[in-house]
């Protein structure tokens, strides 16, 4: 039995049916073609797949795409809007990635971070981004690309 | 891994959904998903249909009255850690909210799924049983409150049946001179206890009045620590009443002790005892 939804992701209106059992992060990827938010693990640990939905950070594989329905999501692909977000661009200026697989997520979820903390000390920052891991990076750079980002946008969001 | 095929209904009020989970034999209520989600990806719950009550306006918030705190069954644990109303009326709560999983998870995850769901390594169970709440169940013959410490039924089991809604969390609000802490020892992967100790204890003068306290993680279920209770209660709150009282936890934990590959259940119970100690430790400075 299908299920009709209706959700607005990075600014478009879309409507689908879609079965009851699709994640939400399937539903971006497969059916909106929205590939940014990735798929790192079966446990809800890694937060390769976090969004914004409504206005706070999410993991989109523990949702369902029904859960969704009538919600704002806004996904990496939704950041750039002049150019790179400046936290985009401070990942990018402090080598905050190296495969790059967690970096749509560590971005999203940086993004709620400074959004409850404008100016998080390193600590601050590692605790707050504990729903992301990187397999590659050692945290260092992104920890100094957050701090880059957080002293840019100067507590804009 | 996907799920397999599952009905979907969303109630657009607690009526509604008690009658939907009348209606559907095998249906489960879904509220953050934080919980069911996984277990449906991993084929481990056999639900057929799925009964979503995320939208119920009338399960979500906290309020004070009467020198009691009622929180919505559907308040997640972000709005808990974050609520000043807990901050001042029951600390413990924010303090034990804001240690669950991580910002995501706690941003979609829910006070209520988190009781029915009743994971051994939660810790809302470990702070509501301490703290002596209870829990407002709604179902098909009406409404009922049921305390905190029989609510709990062992490994995942909870005396909700399967048409029940839990609506909301009833707990007092902190008196004058108890001071209350959760102490948490967090897997390092998954971020759930490992062990929990909570500790709500009230002082008159330098002694310790009354004391109630919790350990989760290594247990079954959240379980009371008589002993430890009994061994703070009417005397001093010193660092060696803090560490005699500890150290009679083994007792109050029974044999079926849970153990995994990163923590055996000996090395869960020795924790026990220092995470207890630390719990009373910080409840002790909070009378003051
Ligand atoms: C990565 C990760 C880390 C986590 N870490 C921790 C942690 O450190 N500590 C911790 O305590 N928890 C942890 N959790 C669990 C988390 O707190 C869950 O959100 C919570 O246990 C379930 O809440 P939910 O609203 O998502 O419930 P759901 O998943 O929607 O439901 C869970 C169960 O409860 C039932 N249910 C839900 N609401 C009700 C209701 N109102 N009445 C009756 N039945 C209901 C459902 O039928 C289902 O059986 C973690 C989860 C994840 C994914
Ligand atoms: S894919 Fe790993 S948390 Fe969502
Ligand atoms: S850059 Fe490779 S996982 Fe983070």
């Amino acid at each position: 039995m299908k299920v009709p939804i209706e959700v607005t992701v990075n600014g478009r209106q879309y409507r689908h049916e879609v079965e009851p059992r699709l994640l939400l992060v399937d539903y971006l990827r497969d059916t909106l073609d929205l590939t940014g938010a990735k798929i790192g693990c079966d446990t809800s640990q890694c937060g390769s797949c976090t969004v914004e939905m409504n206005g706070t950070a999410m993991k989109s594989c523990t949702c369902l795409a029904v859960q969704a329905d009538g919600s704002t999501i806004t996904t990496i692909e939704g950041l750039a809007v002049d150019g790179l977000h400046p936290i985009q661009e401070a990942f990018w200026n402090k080598h905050g990635l190296q495969c790059g697989f967690c970096t749509p997520g560590m971005i999203m979820a940086a993004k709620e971070l400074l959004r409850n903390n404008p100016s998080p000390s390193p600590d601050e920052v590692r605790h707050g981004l504990e729903g992301n891991i990187c397999r590659c990076t050692g945290y260092t750079n992104i920890v100094k690309a957050v701090q880059e980002a957080a002293a840019v946008m100067g507590g804009a969001s | 891994m996907y799920a397999a095929q599952i009905d979907y209904h969303r109630a657009c009020s607690l009526q509604e959904a008690i009658a939907l989970l009348q209606e559907h034999e095998g249906a489960k209520i879904i509220a953050g998903g934080h919980s069911l989600i996984p277990l449906l990806r991993f084929r481990l719950s056999d639900a057929s249909s799925l009964i979503d009550i995320g939208r119920l306006d009338e399960l979500k918030g906290i309020s004070r009255s009467n020198g009691c705190v009622s929180i919505g069954a559907l308040t997640t644990h972000a709005e808990l850690a974050s609520s000043d109303v807990l901050k001042d009326a029951c600390p413990i709560i924010p303090e034990a909210a804001a240690v669950i999983g991580d910002p995501q998870v706690r941003n979609r995850g829910t006070v209520g799924g988190n009781l029915a769901h009743a994971d051994p390594g939660s810790d809302l169970p470990t702070v509501l049983v301490a703290l002596g709440a209870e829990f407002r169940v709604a179902g098909p013959s009406g409404d009922r409150l049921v305390a905190a410490a029989d609510f709990f039924q062992g490994l995942m089991s909870t005396a909700l049946g399967n048409d029940d809604v839990l609506t909301s969390v009833e707990v007092p609000a902190a008196q004058a001179g108890q001071g209350m802490a959760y102490a948490k020892y967090i897997h390092p992967a998954s971020r759930y206890a490992v062990v929990g100790a909570a500790a709500v204890l009230t002082a008159s003068g330098d002694t310790c009045s009354a004391a109630r306290v919790a350990v989760g993680g290594l247990t079954p279920s959240a379980t009371r620590a008589p002993s430890v209770e009994c061994s703070l209660t009417g005397n001093g709150l010193g660092e060696k009443a803090q560490a005699e009282a500890a150290s009679q936890v083994a007792n109050d934990l029974g044999d079926d002790l849970l153990g995994d590959i990163s923590a055996s259940a000996g090395y869960r119970l020795k924790m026990a005892e220092v995470y207890v100690g630390r719990a009373v430790a910080a409840a002790a400075a909070r009378t003051a």
